[in-house]
């Protein structure tokens, strides 16, 4: 049974039609990425999935259960773990905190367990020598690192990117990467939003393209970079 | 920014110092200061309980003498209708402003921000005309406490034999301890509830409210449980009040002035969103208070010149600037990393 699956999910703002008729399915452990030009409905998607936005109509199953009714935080209990393509940190807290308070409610671990768990994250997201600074004061690396780390935290089964590796140096992006393929590679499903496409492409098996809300393409990665309606409306957008 | 914090010990050493300061003024004291004091700790309880609501759970209630008036209307119907305790009266004060803080919740957290301000003191104004009508307690012209009921007060007794006292001081001195007792009960309570989950998962609600809920925090009930629990402190509190004061009237139980508006000064000036700002904002209420008691109701502006002044250049409060400033942390709230782990 696919671990998430949208079954004709369509959203609605006003006129606009920013999700329209989306359907597919994510295995357990799979790397999916979505690609797509701006406005594409990108992060809608993922506002749909975690419920931060409801559907006008169609279903998000997680195990085959319908949670398109139920809030985001028992989502996020559920399994559904996501990291916001503008980084968004609790501003006051340490870093150090950022992921105990996402340990013991998201991921539901007990006061005993939760900060070897946490500090096991930080070591592994490269953040353990500032787990005591205030998260309000980091480098956009650090922010980007702590987004994905806090994530990492609320323990979950399938983990959503929202652009994660934007804005970063090259060398940055790759230390990331590596990062990212490790916490897959332990058997976490993840989906992948990015324009960072030599990133993406180093970690998922699939991509799904969008555009204008539809689901234009899904395939496996070489076929989607050599489809020519892909490189036109994408790459023609892009560059 | 490098943050000094206290060993744990220390201002916990200084904490019951303070506090055993306090418990001794009875006992070397004149009764006026005893009386002064009475009415200051209550007032620090109130601002203890609304920082908690606006300083650490976001909601800014203007409404809090709702629960104020309940509290002491509960205890004067213990007392008046059922002969009970007034103590026990205060206990049940507590529990009823609880209760009824259910239904309040109900309606007011529909709304936010300024609106929600605004439903609290409909709340409380529905709240101050509802038992208006209540002719048993003597309807809108309120009414007292039976004579003696003070003197048979529990604790009453023991106190008056043990120094020496007239019943009317020795019920002075336990409602006075009575008070300090409930303002280090809230101080622990407050402190102990931030170190734990919830007040963790609170903090992060402050900070950025739509990240909380996808790490699967629930802003609602968390806020909800605040409001409920700053409601039973805010009632026992009103009912301890009304046993000194000994006269009701609806106008008095519900006074938006003395129940929240003074409440929220101390809270500001002291230090909004920090354990100890109303601590610091009692103590220079006070000061201003006695200072300017010869001036009238001059008292009330330079109270209130005094108020927009650290509004614009303490934005934080004097505790909160200072510690600012210097780093200084009494009753830290943060959780530290595991030190042998961050080693690598």
């Amino acid at each position: 049974m696919a671990l998430l699956s949208l079954q004709s999910v369509s959203k609605s703002f006003g006129a606009l039609k920013v999700t329209d008729d989306v359907s597919f399915d994510l295995q357990p452990g799979e790397a999916l990425g979505i690609i797509g030009p701006n406005g594409a409905g990108k992060s809608t998607l993922f506002n749909l999935i975690t419920g931060n936005l409801r559907p006008d109509s169609g279903q998000i199953l997680l195990d085959g259960r319908d949670v398109s009714a139920d809030s985001v935080m028992a989502r996020c209990a559920a399994g559904i773990g996501r990291s916001f393509q503008i980084p968004q940190p609790f501003g006051h807290l340490s870093v150090y905190e950022n992921l105990l308070v996402a340990a013991r409610f998201g991921g539901g671990l007990a006061a005993a367990e939760a900060p070897e768990f946490c500090m096991d994250i930080l070591r592994r997201t490269g953040l353990a020598g500032a787990a005591d600074n205030p998260a309000g004061g980091l480098p956009l690396l650090s922010r980007k690192r702590l987004e994905l780390a806090r994530a990492m935290a609320t323990r979950p089964r399938v983990l959503l990117l929202d652009e994660i590796a934007g804005g970063l140096t090259d060398a940055e992006c790759v230390e990331l990467v590596a990062t990212i393929r490790a916490i897959h590679a332990e058997g976490t499903a993840i989906v992948w939003i990015e324009h960072v496409l030599h990133a993406l492409n180093s970690v998922v098996g699939r991509l799904i393209v969008l555009n204008f809300g539809r689901l234009l393409m899904v395939g496996d990665v070489r076929t989607v970079m050599n489809s020519a309606e892909v490189r036109e409306i994408y790459l023609g957008a892009e560059v | 920014m490098m943050k000094t914090t206290c060993p744990a010990y220390r201002p916990l050493a200084l904490a019951i110092l303070a506090a055993a300061a306090l418990a001794a003024v009875p006992l070397i004291g004149p009764r006026a200061v005893v009386q002064d004091l009475f009415g200051i700790l209550c007032l620090l309880v109130l601002a203890l309980n609304w920082n908690m609501l606006a300083g650490f759970a976001g909601l800014v209630s203007v409404g809090q003498q709702a629960f104020v008036g309940i509290g002491a209307y509960t205890m004067f119907a213990a007392v008046i209708l059922f002969g009970l305790d007034p103590l026990a009266g205060v206990l049940l004060g507590g529990l009823v402003a609880m209760a009824l803080a259910v239904p309040v919740a109900c309606f007011v957290f529909r709304l936010n921000g300024a609106y929600f301000a605004i439903g609290t003191w409909v709340a409380a104004e529905i709240a101050r005309l509802g038992l208006g009508q209540w002719k048993a307690l003597g309807g809108g012209t309120g009414t007292s406490l039976p004579k003696g009921t003070t003197r048979d007060m529990l604790g009453v007794g023991p106190v008056k034999e043990w120094l020496g006292v007239s019943s009317a001081a020795a019920s002075d001195i336990v409602l006075y301890w009575l008070a300090l007792g409930l303002v280090l009960a809230t101080l622990g309570v407050s402190w102990a509830f931030l170190r734990s989950r919830t007040g963790l998962g609170l903090q992060a609600i402050r900070d950025n409210a739509m990240a909380a809920r996808s790490v699967g925090i629930d802003p609602v009930r968390l806020k909800a449980l605040v409001f409920l629990l700053a409601a039973f402190g805010t009632g026992l509190c009103g009912g301890l009040l009304f046993i000194q004061i000994t006269r009701i009237t609806p106008d008095a139980a519900f006074s938006l002035l003395d129940w929240t508006a003074f409440v929220l000064f101390v809270v500001v000036i002291g230090g909004i969103g920090t354990l100890p700002g109303p601590i610091v904002g009692v103590v220079v209420f006070y000061a201003l208070e006695r200072l300017l008691s010869d001036y009238g109701s001059a008292y009330l502006i330079v109270l209130g010149l005094f108020g927009i002044a650290v509004m614009l250049f303490a934005r934080r409060g004097l505790w909160g600037s200072l510690s600012g400033r210097t780093g200084l942390e009494l009753l830290p709230l943060g959780h530290r990393a595991p030190a042998a782990a961050i080693r690598p």
